[in-house]
């Protein structure tokens, strides 16, 4: 174990929840968190549903220590959402941060952890914004720029372009829990979480940090945001009345599209070493990691070209670099959007790969249950494949009724003897990322 | 050679774990440049650009992209005369490129026809990668302002959701939304060059793409790929970039003097200038260059990142991050900052600042270096191409990258403009107004971002 990379922390953030334990109970007895929209009113649009938190469940200020809840005036909602997260990793893994303990020794020197986090473009709050535009406004309804920019401008708060700026989830993480290794945020669509927990491990990997907070998250919901996923083609349309639990049908021929959720997640990743010296509860190991670039028919990755081989290349990678070959792997974790480009698209990877027993292997899909995080999605799937090798069962499948040759058709939750999982993700832009992750020795 | 869904051979990798429990990768391939392209508002091409940058030239002019002469800052350094469609195979499929993936898709054109990839027909296109420091593209505001305008209610005193989502399904053009996500970039130049390898983008503000390339580095010394294109693009000029950096005092506002305005290091700096464009980069394994017959611009020999994890608006007084940094790459370049050869030279001969004539940037990051390099700090040249190009934010690190190699390749240093009251408490060699002959053989360049991430290189002359 010495040698290797492990998982010792779960951070999910969801609409069941903050924490590993809403999510993996609803997904054991298979409760689907989708409902219609409700935190803004989506009349008029082509998909009305999601998957959100109760208003409740997220309470910021209390999240973050005292002397921190002045800066969540200056966090917007996917920043919410990563600073819930890491809070939740850290606590699951038994580190002590600054922000657990700020008198106490940190279990991680600051200076050797990192931080890697998968953001989406954020939208700027409609209201917010509006309130400073309508100051500008002319007689005839149109912006008087000039006055925008002599007067207008000033009714939005100094601070106010700090809010969604992508990075902001990792840099409030970093300086909650005084991680001062390396940081990055990585901005590649639903690949974000699956990109950002692969370079997690490169860091470690090249001696330049001994544990990193890695995830991701994302909230879709702001209205801009949401309509650019419509402008996109990506979103499941459902008629008026269908039951919204039933509409998100990975791999199934009749699926529409996706449906978005709030959230994402952080994990604890630590080197082996690192992990045993503190004697460290361990999920996982994170074998391996592959990335690549699908051949897409146009120049934006929505369009993925029957004839790609890109995201089986990636499979195969991550399977030959943790030393073991497909038939080791137990269970996938696809990234199953029911968006049908990139479903067809994971199917015909998934049949390359695993040929005959494409059949067999159980495909375990997250999106039916907590909605497609986008950025943040990788790390749900991934901490939901840490809970498998962890409790070797995997969750319910939800929904599908036919899936292309796939082991993904709806069923109850089960136990299963599981060495290895693979979490593969395909996105918006053409990245893929695939992180392979084994049980921890006995 | 035909792409295969099987993993090509990788270059043998062994692990070896060090006293203190650190895994340490062996085997490491060496990282040379082998092409370099950018989009500036100095130029779009290698001779012109450096040609502005070693006169002195500012690429300063008022806004022409929105009417912005009520604005505080009514001038930045804009891209002009740029036809993108030029540097493309297959110009319909990018029709809809964004402003920033339209300045990347020339800069990576330059980049890859330098390196003569497109000659190389044992090229496996599995084994490119990518990874660019991408920001976002620029809001489509008339259109953005229009809809909310539309929607607001006045006795609600807020949007009228309803109605919002109807304008906007009117007036929004989806092609201009979608190409807005920082992904879109790497998308097209994957598009356009055929990348199916490893491919990421980040966005760490101003740090983005010396990150991207430290990245890219990084797989490459791995072996998990044999040619990264890296770099980055941006453009925050639009109403509500500028607005936003306005509300932040970052800029500065000097509109009776704009050519003037951007003074890195000098006792009256107020700000910041914005600039826009790209900067990419053809990376290669020194073994995949050989083979290929290449020729080596420049090899990275360390880089180094770091958080400062204090402020999301302010960075640590003593530039504790930023001094991390760059102590991390100097000891993976194997440099020790306080030698210095036969003649007193210490062993690195550029610095490339991120400079952005901040006043909190320009001290604090005076104070990294000396604490990096301690008395041999005023002995090494240090400058600061946002005098002249403004400041590309994203896309910073990738052009001061370029700067650093082809300061090397042609003994020139570029200066920092507009330097002409010293500030007293920055007392370092900034080469002011006129660049400088000399000897560069190792290069650094640092780039910082807004929320603290640190980012430092080291280039260094490529010698077998």
């Amino acid at each position: 174990m010495s040698d290797s990379v492990v998982i010792t922390g779960l951070g999910p953030v969801t609409a069941y929840g903050i924490g590993i334990a809403p999510l993996w109970n609803a997904m054991l007895e298979g409760r689907s968190a989708i409902g219609p929209i409700t935190v803004f009113d989506p009349t008029g649009l082509p998909c009305r549903i999601a998957a959100t938190m109760p208003d409740d469940v997220l309470e910021i200020r209390k999240i973050v220590p005292k002397s921190y809840r002045k800066a969540t005036k200056v966090m917007c909602r996917d920043v919410e959402l990563a600073v819930a997260a890491a809070a939740a990793a850290v606590d699951d893994a038994g580190v002590v941060t600054k922000a657990v303990d700020p008198d106490a020794e940190p279990t991680i020197d600051p200076d050797r952890f990192g931080c890697h986090i998968g953001a989406g473009l954020i939208s700027a709050d409609v209201n917010e914004l509006a309130q400073a535009l309508i100051t500008s406004r002319t007689d005839s309804g149109g912006l008087d720029i000039g006055h925008w920019g002599e007067q207008g401008m000033q009714n939005l708060t100094p601070l106010w372009l700090l809010k969604y700026l992508p990075n902001m989830l990792a840099c409030h993480v970093t300086i909650v829990h005084d991680c001062r290794g390396p940081s990055n945020t990585i901005t590649c669509c639903e690949a974000s979480s699956g990109l950002s927990i692969g370079e997690s491990l490169r860091v470690i990997e090249r001696g330049d940090a001994d544990a990193c907070l890695t995830g991701g998250a994302e909230y879709k919901l702001n209205p801009l945001t949401f309509l650019r996923q419509i402008f996109a083609g990506r979103l499941a349309t459902a008629a008026n009345g269908a039951d919204p639990t039933t509409i998100m049908r990975p791999f199934d021929p009749d699926s529409t599209g996706t449906v978005l959720g709030e959230g994402g997640g952080i994990l604890v990743l630590e080197s082996g070493r690192n992990a045993a010296d503190r004697s460290a509860n361990v999920y996982c190991e994170v074998a391996s990691f592959a990335a690549s670039q699908s051949r897409c028919a146009d120049a934006t990755g929505l369009n993925i070209t029957p004839d790609d081989e890109s995201l089986a290349t990636a499979m195969k990678q991550a399977i030959d670099r943790a030393g073991i070959a497909p038939q080791d792997i137990d269970a996938v974790i696809p990234f199953g959007s029911g968006v049908p480009n990139n479903d067809a698209a994971e199917a015909r990877a998934l049949r390359t790969v695993f040929g005959n027993r494409a059949i067999e292997i159980p495909l375990v899909t997250t999106i039916p249950f907590a909605g497609n995080c986008a950025a943040g999605n990788g790390a749900v799937a991934l901490a939901v494949g840490a809970m498998c090798l962890k409790q070797q069962k995997i969750p319910a499948r939800l929904n599908t009724t036919a899936a292309d040759g796939l082991n993904a058709t709806a069923g109850p939750a089960s136990d299963m003897a599981l060495r290895s999982v693979m979490v593969s993700t395909t996105s918006q832009g053409g990245q893929n990322a695939v992180v392979v992750l084994r049980a921890p020795a006995a | 050679m035909l792409s295969s869904c099987f993993a090509p051979p990788q270059p043998e990798r062994s692990v070896r774990i060090d006293a203190y429990g650190v895994i340490i990768i062996m085997n490491r391939q060496r990282v040379v440049v082998t092409g370099m392209g950018w989009v500036t508002p100095l130029g779009h091409d290698l001779d012109t650009v450096w040609s502005n940058l070693t006169n002195g030239v500012s690429g300063v002019a008022p806004i022409e992209r929105f009417d912005a002469r009520s604005f505080p800052t009514t001038f930045a350094a804009q891209v002009r005369n740029y036809d993108y469609n030029k540097y493309l195979n297959d110009t319909a499929v990018h029709e809809t490129a964004g402003q920033h993936t339209q300045f990347a898709l020339g800069a990576a054109r330059q980049a890859w026809d330098q390196a003569c990839l497109g000659s190389y027909d044992k090229l496996d296109h599995a084994r490119i990668g990518m990874y660019l420091g991408a920001g976002e593209g620029a809001l489509d505001f008339d259109n953005y302002a229009k809809v909310d305008l539309a929607a607001w209610s006045a006795e609600a005193n807020k949007i009228e959701d309803e109605q919002w989502n109807k304008f906007a399904l009117e007036y929004l053009d989806s092609w201009r939304e979608i190409e807005q996500e920082p992904s879109m970039p790497a998308a097209h130049i994957a598009r356009e060059f055929d990348v199916r390898g490893p491919v990421c983008n980040c966005l760490t503000a101003c740090a983005a793409s010396t990150q991207a390339i430290g990245e890219a580095y990084d797989i490459l010394q791995r072996g998990d790929a044999d040619v990264m294109i890296s770099g980055g693009t941006h453009t925050m000029l639009h109403v509500l970039g500028v607005t936003g950096f306005n509300r932040l005092t970052a800029l500065s506002n000097r509109n009776d003097d704009i050519q003037r305005a951007s003074r890195p290091f000098d006792r009256t700096r107020d700000g910041f200038v914005m600039g826009e464009g790209s900067g990419i980069v053809i990376l290669e394994s020194l073994e995949h260059a050989q083979q290929r017959g290449a020729q080596p611009l420049a090899e990275i020999a360390g880089y180094g990142s770091s958080a400062d994890a204090f402020r999301i608006t302010d960075m640590h007084p003593e530039g504790r991050g930023p001094a991390r940094a760059i102590q991390k790459a100097l000891k993976q370049a194997g440099i020790d900052p306080h030698a210095t050869d036969a003649h007193g030279r210490p062993f690195v001969h550029y610095i490339s600042a991120h400079g952005t004539g901040t006043s909190e940037n320009d001290s604090i990051e005076t104070r990294a270096i000396k604490a990096a390099f301690g008395d041999n700090a005023p002995k090494i040249p240090v400058s600061s191409i946002k005098s002249m190009m403004g400041h590309l934010i994203a896309a910073a690190g990738a052009v001061e990258f370029i700067t650093c190699t082809m300061a090397i390749r042609h003994g020139m240093i570029p200066p920092t403009i507009n330097l002409n009251e010293p500030d007293p408490d920055l007392d370092l060699d900034y080469v002011p107004n006129k660049a400088r002959k000399a000897q560069v053989e190792t290069c650094l360049s640092n780039s910082f971002g807004f929320g603290g991430q640190n980012d430092t290189l080291i280039i260094r002359r490529y010698a077998e």
